[in-house]
């Protein structure tokens, strides 16, 4: 075929309608944001993986089998919990997925009218993802939420593990997945009142918390600080006068691969929040995030070793954790620069942090998920309303204006971080306190006797220990040795 | 024949037996043991906690030789094993009453 001939058999077809490039354009930009939610949303999925290295490591071999468990059946538990309830209640009322398709069947929010204004409290459509949710668009959406919400139901295993009853921890789970973590992801993400603090008071864009270190972060170190309070220590934790004891998790390495996990997942996290790949802004939120965790590492390093003389490789591992937790809110807002002081402050915070939480407040938290997912929870959704520099954001939560912080002229933007925290710590606490309770009422309470602490949960709550072949592992359970006798 | 016991550090058990074998010593029994001697182990800090390690790894060497060698072979082991610094360990003489090859049955010190 000639040039010629070519030419005219284009020129033979119908030219295209504007409107149609429009549609295919559009139909494009939409397949790319949702192709980039589910891939983020499969590397979020993959950090329970890494959740379960850093528990598991930084526990008892006594315990590992029982520790490793939470970590696997959480992530079911919690899922199922969030399909038939959760996911309702936080993203019923959400409105059009704008990203992805502009599907707007999730519209119920159950609202009060207060000062004037609507102030949402929780979602009421997509119950088990059925009538208006059986949508391709939503169901990438709830794979995405979901997959939060697991990161937030596994934080507390950690602060508890040891001494968890595994039939307490099953039913606690339903309620974190189910209830507690939706209804404040609701307010934070879903059209809730947080969301709306720009909108309806003029305080910035309202509460700004762009990948979760509040609503995923804050709510897990917050139900891991109520729920490791009313458990109490692990046995042999302190002495009569209130001193802490030591004890060394059992598998290092394994800790430290797990944090490598996360490092990884978290790059879904933060840069799959824009839920749109055609967002080129990922490329600076995936880089604040690797920058500040770079930065906690290096600064909880540095604090511990001219501390302690020594770098604790555990310390290591939760200053790396805390650089990422208080970049989730900011990462989409703030520069190089200030996401490496984030990182720094951060992993020193962690420190600091430990020592209270076991000092002062004579808490038992074997892996530190208080200090990391709590402490620097709360710094990050801070550090939006001190670093956030106006250079992103327009739009966000009903409100024109980028979103800037303090040191760029904004305090509103810093007291609506605020109210996000103290939010947090009322609802979270005091629903985990309840659930709490009537799982306890259920499960004849959290705790293991003192005799199946001792000698590990493996054997006797799980059936197997971990590590058969190791000296001194418990024998395996009778119910076994009387089927292979 | 005298039973000689030596405790000392795991990583010098390489230059323990070579040095023993230089003297001409025939066998020996090594044990892999824990203990602790005048410092009672050491202290270390996880999380910001301290904790005691008081019972450390150490290797247990048991050698029987003739009367005449016991002299040589406290020699080797205290030059080889030794590093200075606290740990380095101890070595123990006992009378041995009898030795007896059990392939042969030949007592005494040919058995050794």
């Amino acid at each position: 075929m000639t040039f010629a001939t070519a030419a005219l058999l284009i020129a033979e077809a119908a030219p295209p309608k504007l409107e149609d490039v429009a549609k295919a354009v559009a139909d494009n930009t939409s397949s790319i944001n949702m192709v980039w939610t589910l891939v983020a949303g499969f590397l979020v999925m993959f950090m329970q993986a890494g959740f379960a290295m850093v528990e598991t490591g930084f526990t008892r071999a006594k315990n590992a089998a029982h520790t490793v468990s939470m970590n696997f059946m959480v992530y079911g538990v919690a899922m199922l919990a969030y399909w038939v309830l959760g996911f309702a209640l936080q993203a019923g009322g959400v409105g059009p997925l704008s990203t992805l398709g502009g599907y707007d069947q999730m519209n119920r929010l159950f609202t009060v009218h207060l000062a004037g204004h609507d102030w949402g409290l929780f979602g009421m459509r997509g119950f088990f993802l059925t009538g208006v949710a059986y949508n391709a668009s939503v169901f990438a959406y709830f794979l995405f939420q979901m997959v939060f919400m697991d990161t937030t139901a596994t934080i507390p295993t950690g602060a508890l593990a040891e001494r968890w009853k595994f039939s307490a921890f099953c039913m606690f789970s339903l309620f974190v997945g189910g209830i507690i973590y939706p209804v404040f992801a609701n307010w934070g993400w879903g059209g809730g009142w947080l969301s709306a603090l720009g909108s309806n008071l003029g305080l910035g864009n309202g509460y700004v918390d762009f990948a979760g270190s509040g609503v995923v972060h804050l709510t897990g170190g917050t139900i891991a600080l109520t729920t490791c309070w009313l458990l109490g220590a692990r046995r042999g934790k302190f002495n009569k006068d209130g001193s802490p004891n030591a004890i060394p998790g059992h598998d290092i390495p394994m800790a430290m691969y797990g944090t490598f996990i996360l490092c990884f997942g978290w790059f879904g996290f933060n840069a799959g929040s824009t839920l749109a790949g055609g967002d080129s802004r990922i490329g600076v939120i995936a880089t604040n995030t690797m920058l500040a965790g770079a930065a906690g590492g290096i600064s909880a390093m540095v604090y511990v070793w001219s501390k302690f003389g020594k770098p604790d490789p555990s310390m290591l591992a939760n200053g790396t954790l805390a650089g990422l937790v208080a970049i989730t809110a900011p990462c989409a807002f703030v520069s190089a620069p200030s996401a490496v002081i984030i990182g720094l402050v951060a992993g020193v915070l962690v420190c600091v942090a430990v020592s209270f939480v076991e000092r002062k407040l004579k808490l038992d938290d074997p892996v530190g998920a208080i200090s990391v997912h709590g402490f620097n929870g709360a710094w990050g959704l801070l550090s939006v309303g001190l670093f956030a520099d106006g250079t992103y954001g327009a739009g966000l939560n009903g409100v024109t204006g980028n979103v800037a912080g303090l040191f760029h002229g904004n305090p509103g933007q810093l007291a609506a971080q605020c109210i996000g925290i103290v939010a947090n710590l009322l609802w979270v606490g005091a629903s985990s306190f309840a659930a709490w309770k009537i799982v306890g009422l259920v499960t004849d309470g959290h705790r293991v006797s003192a005799e199946v602490e001792e000698m590990g949960l493996d054997t006797p709550e799980m059936g197997v220990p971990a590590y058969p072949e190791q000296e001194g592992a418990p024998a395996a359970a009778p119910a076994l040795q009387k089927v292979v006798a | 024949m005298k039973l000689v016991k030596a405790v000392i550090k795991p990583f010098k058990i390489d230059a323990v037996k070579e040095a023993l074998s230089e003297v001409g010593t025939t066998g020996l029994t090594l044990t892999e043991v824990k203990g602790m001697g005048r410092q009672k182990g050491h202290t270390e800090l996880y999380r910001g906690a301290e904790y005691t390690v008081d019972l450390l790894p150490k290797i247990k060497l048991e050698i029987v030789v003739a009367d005449e060698l016991v002299g040589r072979v406290v020699e080797a082991i205290m030059s080889a094993a030794r590093t200075g610094s606290v740990g380095d360990g101890k070595i123990f003489i006992l009378p041995v009453e009898e030795a007896i090859r059990v392939r042969t049955g030949e007592r005494g010190e040919t058995a050794v």
